[in-house]
């Protein structure tokens, strides 16, 4: 418990995983939940400990009920370069602060943590033995304890030069884990209904993060897919609707995604992913719908957007176009009317795309989406842009040696007005990024170089 | 497709505007889904919501006590709200059609589904 007017600190352990997704998470959740973001230590970078202030252990509670990113969070008593730093550190941690988890009638436990490092029983033993100083007047519980506190060491990040004194030790009580087995039990390998390109569990539920989802909020999906990302904002409360160009998939129809089937079964489609998980009550709709002319009515009623539209390479990237234009061999259903046109330019899509969120968001909504880059000509120039949205974060995620995705997440801060839809025809960025309809080009183009290199040097 | 939904959908054949709204709703299958009802999120949606298009909606689809409208202190009704969680969310189309009130253009609904995709001519520019 806070005693009012002093700072709280707390140490968050992180996973190391998606290290350029964490901070914009912690950020986007501390924000939701009336927290903000401040820190001691600069900036982190990849190292797993982080330590902040929050007002409050509520809002750290909170924090943790949602983030995927962290693994733990402790209430920082004391922290050092050294044993005797830490010692010293915790001595001057106020006493009164210590003592409702340490009076007589409680139990507790204490844990060593070791980060890149293993430690012998013994050697962990006397660490505990050096911390008798503190004020523990409890009983040891090592079963269930009412209270568990951890010493943490730092040994760094590289595991073929292990040091031999930590870097850093903290010691805190623990509070609460995060929710890092969502990533298993949301597995796209366990999920009914999967296409080509459904996403990674651990990335959808850092979307709907970055998205500030919320208990009650309408979550839109413009690109729906299989639905995966309409899960994660669902799990966290959210109803949902999703479209998309693609009729089979919206109906789970037509062929499989899965290797050694061949047809989708009955219980794959939308609907039913969120029945698996027993999430049925947040679906609202899906659609059949062409995102780049939607059927929504004028307003303000999506309180977030979280999607990821095509990038040309395993789906097509399309919209509806002129007779003409139809698709052959559209698979088993014939009703699946879709006249298309295969040049629906990126550029075109995301500016599209940002209008539509600037239209629709609630003020203080949030757009979450993938942005395809091809890395040796990237710039943070060609990230869109709209007067209506605040960017927030930009996250780099590598998909090969020359190509990446970032996930740009931006948030609504101007209400929607007329002429807002053609400021980007003004923006010195609406040529930069013109590159990039030729995304599928440029993908394949080093693939085919690197095939051709192989094939040469096998010759030889 | 449930009421919710239809209330925030709109024609985008070319040139009708927002006289494409509401699509007038017809339905061959109905069904009626229970849901978990969430009073909190239902009186989120009524200020959002088109009355005159769900009543008409709603007419078509013959359901029987709806709410004309948003009553007094309707937030801590738990009576309404359960009606209006009924006629929002519990009523499925699942065979049907919407079809623009400027152009007649209609749209089908299949399995639930609306198709709501049109021909490049037929779409505003």
């Amino acid at each position: 418990m806070a005693l009012p007017g002093s700072l709280n600190r707390y140490l968050l352990l992180m996973a190391q995983e998606h290290l350029e997704f964490r901070l914009p998470e912690i950020q986007s959740l501390l924000s939701l939940f009336g927290g903000q973001f401040t820190n001691n230590q600069g900036t982190y970078g990849k190292s797993p400990f982080w330590i902040l202030t929050i007002p409050s252990e509520d809002i750290a509670r909170n924090l943790m009920k949602r983030t995927v990113c962290a693994k733990s969070i402790f209430e920082l008593w004391g922290h050092g370069k050294s044993p005797e730093e830490l010692y010293s550190s915790l001595r001057n941690y106020p006493v009164e602060k210590m003592v409702p988890f340490l009076h007589s009638d409680s139990t507790y436990k204490i844990q060593i943590h070791t980060f890149n490092k293993t430690l012998t029983q013994e050697e962990k033993v006397k660490r505990i033995d050096a911390l008798e100083f503190l004020p523990f007047e409890g009983k040891v519980n090592l079963k269930k304890p009412q209270h568990i506190f951890s010493v943490l060491e730092d040994y760094g990040l590289d595991p073929n030069c292990i040091p031999e004194n930590p870097h850093n030790i903290y010691f805190g009580r623990w509070i609460a884990d995060g929710q890092r087995e969502l990533i298993e039990s949301y597995s796209v390998k366990k999920r009914h209904y999967i296409g080509n390109t459904s996403m990674d569990a651990g990335l959808s539920f850092i979307m709907a993060n970055h998205g500030k989802v919320k208990k009650n909020d309408i979550v839109f999906d413009p690109f729906v897919g299989t639905g995966g990302l309409l899960i994660a904002s669902a799990h966290f409360g959210a109803y949902v609707y999703g479209t998309d160009i693609d009729y089979n998939t919206v109906h789970g129809l037509g062929k499989a995604s899965r290797k050694n089937q061949k047809w989708r079964g009955p219980d794959e489609n939308i609907r039913a992913n969120l029945r698996q998980y027993g999430l049925e009550k947040y679906y609202l709709d899906v659609l059949v719908s062409d995102a780049s002319k939607p059927s929504w009515k004028k307003g303000t009623y999506f309180d977030a957007i979280i999607t990821d539209p095509p990038y040309g390479i395993r789906e097509s990237t399309r919209r509806t176009g002129s007779q003409k234009e139809i698709q052959k061999g559209i698979g088993k259903c014939p009703e699946s009317h879709v006249p298309v046109s295969l040049n629906y330019h990126l550029s075109d899509m995301f500016f599209d795309l940002l209008n539509f969120a600037a239209e629709t968001l609630t003020l203080g909504g949030r757009l979450v989406y993938w942005l395809p880059i091809y890395t040796p000509e990237y710039t943070e120039e060609m990230v869109p842009w709209h007067p209506c949205l605040k960017l927030i974060s930009n996250c780099e995620q590598k998909l090969s040696s020359h190509t990446a995705r970032r996930l740009i997440t931006m948030e609504k801060v101007k209400k929607f007005e007329n002429q807002d839809q053609y400021s980007h025809l003004l923006s010195d960025q609406f040529l930069p990024y013109q590159g990039h309809n030729s995304f599928r080009e440029k993908y394949f183009s080093g693939i085919t170089k690197r095939t051709a290199k192989e094939e040469k040097s096998s010759q030889e | 497709m449930k009421l919710l939904t239809h209330n925030l959908l709109s024609s985008h054949v070319r040139g009708v505007g927002p006289r494409g709204f509401p699509l007038r709703l017809q339905a061959t299958e109905v069904r009626v889904i229970p849901v978990e009802f969430n009073p909190d999120f239902v009186a989120r949606m009524i200020p959002k919501v088109e009355w005159a298009a769900l009543l008409e909606a709603a007419d078509h689809l013959r359901l029987a006590e709806v709410p004309k409208g948003p009553i007094q202190g309707y937030e801590q009704d738990e009576t309404f709200l359960r009606k209006m969680h009924h006629v929002l969310l519990e009523v499925e189309v699942v065979e049907g059609t919407l079809q623009c009130p400027e152009s007649g253009r209609v749209f089908p609904i299949t399995r639930g589904i609306p198709n709501m995709l049109l021909n490049e001519e037929e779409t505003e520019t």
